[in-house]
């Protein structure tokens, strides 16, 4: 069978177009006067610029870690070019009319039409292309709601005191090594901001693109959920099919104030690189929120894509009472190399968390889940459970598994489970023998172990990613 | 002819199981094939159904005319060949409600019949659930998942009935049940019996067939079938055991 499973994993990567659009990109390399630049085409105030270059000198003095499951070569930070923008936003578009249709294509080959008209009603979409966000949809209609969903860089502009405020409060400049990086030259990413009381109307999803050679993009995301508030936000990601190896380095903090929610939903689809492991994102991402009393964080990933996924969504459990969840679905193939989990660190009383983690693996890949859960001297009462399965396909693949448990209160309790499993060639047998194909036999096995994490997706992106599954897995069976 | 098999031989890991096996199947017959532990009973079912290691190494099966060992293994089951499992397996988080629908509109897919909607579908597999007395929470539970023996192999059978099947093979679909599920299980098959339908029915004891009556009854031994008969055949089978079949057959035995 493994044969037939093998061809029904080869890889096909759907998202690998170029784009034609003539772009500025900056030249490769990187110093204070690339920051000053960036800051500069995004016009910025002086205390952001101070900001950036603060981070800039505290990376300077920071080693690259090295402790996670990968291993690819160092990264050379001076061969890549840190700001790219299409010339056509120059002009800063100020309606979809305006905006070049070369990039309105790009993302309706994507599957994302950017016309309101035409989109899935109830989801506004903030689509950013390599530097730059193209064109935030509804704005209007969250308007009224009174919730702010716009690029950041403009919110930096706009908002500036809520964005003094709370940026680098949950992820300081110096959190460590990636997360100073993108400090200091983050381009763009979205700012979302509910008002107390408010349920944000629709649910909101960032669109990132890269498209330029040799460029990194830096992307920085901040939800502020005021009291009482809730917000569902999604961000899906894809890359052209290029041989060298392009650098994703994100940040994304989440604020969630008194009895407010925020449910982040990733369906991450960068370009994984060939079967023999040419080419791919680097994904280097740090994420976290801080639920205050009452408040709730759940963090929702589908890591289908990247050569390299190292990704630790947290959540810092401030508040009593309040509820952290991580749901995760990680698939590698070819040579893909992940190295994800969560932290989930209890602070307040009966603060509660849930990890559900499925790893699979498939080719020659390898697929790490890193989890730390962490019981403070005042966690009264604290609960975390934790279920973290691994599912094998084929014989040359590897999952591990890295739990780290730290309790500091008698009365918190943590309850861990794990399982391993392989797609068996019974199970592969019954299927074919009830008239299914390998693919679609395959496919339905990987969909039924990744079950419990889909449901938690919003609707309309739960059947997204079943079918981003499916594509993954396809492959021509001869 | 349904099924026409000459001279079949497979070997599995390089030991010969099925060494000649001659069969002719008719629409509408229920044949039994009976044997000791280790004649190629269950090899045969894998070979026909062109399970991985069990490949023939010469002989012939014509299916409604086609070579069967042509096609790939969900082409046979797509032209009409079905397989109840002696140890189904386990298939997690997928339901069985999934699992059948998308086999059953595979299967008119390639009958070139229109996809049956949900709701359709979920009537036919109600009513194929309350045939072999399984609850209807089962068609939402994972395929076998939690399943004891006995729901197993009733489970097998609603797939059956399902998938409307031209031949039915089912490998010891009475082993480790109790008589009331036999009763059930049997019933299922009956059910099923139409004129048109044709059945191999893979059993090491004749008590399966007090209750699905076949038309003809093959002893299998040492990789061939040394005898056949009418139903009576099996209750001699009962009265004597395999003894009488000779040292060869102890052989298997061993």
């Amino acid at each position: 069978m493994s044969e037939q499973i093998e061809q029904a994993i080869a890889r096909k990567y759907d998202a690998g177009f170029v784009s034609e659009v003539e772009s500025d990109t900056f030249a490769v390399g990187l110093d204070e006067s690339v920051i000053r630049r960036i800051s500069a085409m995004k016009n910025e105030p002086e205390w952001m610029l101070e900001w950036r270059l603060k981070a800039y000198r505290s990376w300077l003095k920071m080693d690259e870690p090295d402790w996670a499951h990968v291993d690819y070569p160092k990264i050379d930070f001076q061969s890549i070019s840190y700001y790219s923008a299409p010339k056509s936003m120059k002009d800063k578009p100020k309606s979809l009319d305006e905006v070049d249709p070369e990039l309105l294509r790009t993302y309706e080959k994507l599957g994302i039409p950017l016309h309101e008209q035409e989109m899935l009603a109830g989801v506004a979409v903030d689509a950013v292309f390599d530097s730059v966000s193209v064109v935030t949809t509804f704005r209007a209609k969250l308007e009224e709601a009174g919730v702010i969903f716009c690029p950041i860089s403009e919110a930096i502009q706009k908002y500036p005191d809520l964005v003094k405020k709370y940026l680098g409060t949950v992820v300081p400049q110096r959190d460590n090594y990636f997360a100073a990086l993108n400090s200091a030259v983050f381009t763009d990413g979205s700012f979302v901001y509910i008002p107390k009381g408010t349920r944000c109307p629709m649910e909101l999803s960032t669109y990132f693109r890269i498209n330029e050679l040799n460029t990194g993009q830096f992307e920085r995301t901040l939800i502020v959920a005021e009291e009482g508030s809730y917000v569902s936000y999604l961000e899906g990601c894809t890359a052209p099919q290029r041989d060298e190896n392009q650098l994703h380095a994100a940040v994304v903090e989440l604020v969630a104030m008194d009895d407010s929610e925020i449910k982040y939903s990733t369906v991450q689809n960068w370009y994984p690189g060939d079967e023999n492991g040419k080419g791919g994102i680097y994904n280097f991402v740090t994420k976290r929120g801080l639920a205050e009393t009452n408040a709730k964080i759940s963090w929702t990933q589908v890591e289908t894509g990247s050569a390299i996924t190292w990704k630790y969504p947290s959540c810092i459990l401030k508040g009593d009472n309040s509820v952290g969840e991580f749901y995760s679905v990680a698939l590698t193939r070819g040579r893909q190399q992940a190295d994800t989990g969560t932290k989930m660190i209890h602070m307040g009383k009966n603060t509660r968390s849930t990890i559900i983690s499925k790893g699979i693996s498939a080719g020659h890949s390898s697929n790490a889940y890193r989890g730390l859960v962490r019981m403070g001297p005042n966690a009264d009462g604290a609960r975390n459970f934790t279920e973290c399965d691994s599912l094998l396909i084929g014989d040359k693949c590897g999952a591990h598994t890295f739990p780290y448990i730290e309790s500091r209160n008698p009365s918190a309790i943590v309850e861990h489970e794990a399982t391993t499993s392989k797609v068996s060639d019974d199970q592969l047998f019954l299927c074919r023998q009830r008239g299914l194909d390998p693919e679609k036999a395959v496919s339905m096995i990987v969909n039924g172990f990744c079950k419990e994490v889909f449901k938690e997706l919003p609707m309309e992106f739960a059947v997204e990613a079943g079918k981003l599954l499916e594509i993954s897995l396809e492959g021509s069976v001869g | 002819m349904m099924l026409s098999i000459k001279d079949l031989h497979a070997s599995i890991d390089g030991k010969e199981i099925l060494k000649g096996l001659n069969l002719d199947i008719k629409p509408g017959e229920v044949h039994a094939i009976m044997g000791p532990n280790g004649a190629g009973k269950s090899t045969l079912g894998y070979v026909l159904s062109g399970r991985d290691g069990y490949q023939a190494d010469s002989g012939t099966a014509q299916f409604n005319g086609a070579d069967l060992f042509d096609l790939e293994v969900e082409e046979r089951a797509q032209a009409g060949l079905f397989l109840a499992f002696q140890y189904p397996v386990e298939i997690p988080g997928v339901s069985n409600m999934e699992f059948m629908k998308e086999s059953v509109n595979a299967i008119r897919e390639k009958r070139g019949d229109d996809p049956l909607s949900a709701s359709d579908f979920l009537k036919k597999a109600k009513e194929a659930c309350k045939q072999v007395d399984l609850p209807l929470a089962f068609l939402k539970r994972g395929v076998n998942e939690g399943f004891s023996g006995g729901e197993k192999k009733r489970n097998e059978i609603m797939q059956m009935i399902l998938l409307e099947p031209k031949l039915c093979i089912l490998d010891e679909s009475d082993s480790g049940l109790d008589v009331d599920a036999l009763q059930v299980v049997a019933n299922g098959v009956n059910s099923q019996r139409d004129g048109k339908r044709s059945f191999i029915v893979v059993t090491h004891y004749q008590r399966l067939l007090d209750y699905i009556e076949p038309d003809y009854v093959h002893i299998l031994a040492d990789g061939k079938i040394v005898k056949s008969g009418d139903a009576s055949l099996a209750k001699e089978v009962e009265k004597t055991g395999y003894a009488w079949l000779g040292a060869k057959a102890e052989e298997a035995d061993a």
